[in-house]
């Protein structure tokens, strides 16, 4: 791996972590349900970036299977969370 | 995944990984520090368009010159953002137009 792509990988590890802190914190002082909802959307999302950016640095093509499952169940985890506030229940 | 890359290919996947990292740290500063809810429904989004086609690009490239042949999957990642991502946020604001108007009445009454 060159010197160019290494550093850039690094870059991006250490801006989408800054951003998983942001966003937790964001969880953390939420003040109402669906804040928190948002930056739990926000916070999977980006875990999801990170799982794609281990896959360039480990050169591994498994990551990116795992990165698609972190999205299919990140949306059913939001919408499940956004039908709760809105009925109560979930499955009626 | 022998073959090193040659140079263009590493620094376009350099620029699109910095880009991608920096629209997902501006998405999450926007979420902490803009003041009301209906600001803060927009700031993700930037991480979960520019960011996520920004890696997604990025993977392709590398992971196609690694192989020698085209690797289209990774597209799929944001391709299925961009179709879950409006529909969570829809369902997200319903929720919150609902719970605001409930404690509109709660307090009127």
């Amino acid at each position: 791996m060159s010197p160019l792509l290494r550093w850039s990988l690094m870059f991006a590890l250490g801006c989408l972590t800054l951003a998983m802190i942001l966003a937790l914190a964001r969880l953390l002082i939420g003040p109402r349900a669906q804040d928190r909802v948002l930056a739990f959307d926000a916070l999977y999302l980006e875990a999801m970036l990170v799982i794609l950016a281990l896959g360039l640095v480990y050169r591994s093509s498994s990551y990116f299977e795992a990165a698609l499952l972190i999205a299919l169940f990140g949306f059913v985890g939001t919408t499940a969370m956004s039908k709760f506030l809105l009925r109560g229940e979930i499955i009626e | 995944m022998t073959t090193a890359a040659p140079f263009w290919v590493d620094a376009l996947t350099a620029v699109l990984l910095v880009l991608g990292g920096l629209a997902a740290l501006i998405g999450a500063l926007g979420l902490l520090r803009l003041g009301s809810f209906w600001q803060r429904v927009h700031a993700p989004t930037l991480g979960a368009t520019l960011g996520t086609w920004c890696f997604a690009l990025a993977t392709a490239a590398q992971v196609s010159f690694a192989r020698g042949q085209p690797f289209v999957h990774a597209l799929l990642i944001p391709l299925f953002i961009a179709l879950t991502a409006p529909i969570s946020t829809i369902f997200l604001t319903r929720a919150t137009i609902f719970r605001e108007r409930v404690a509109r009445r709660a307090r009127a009454d």
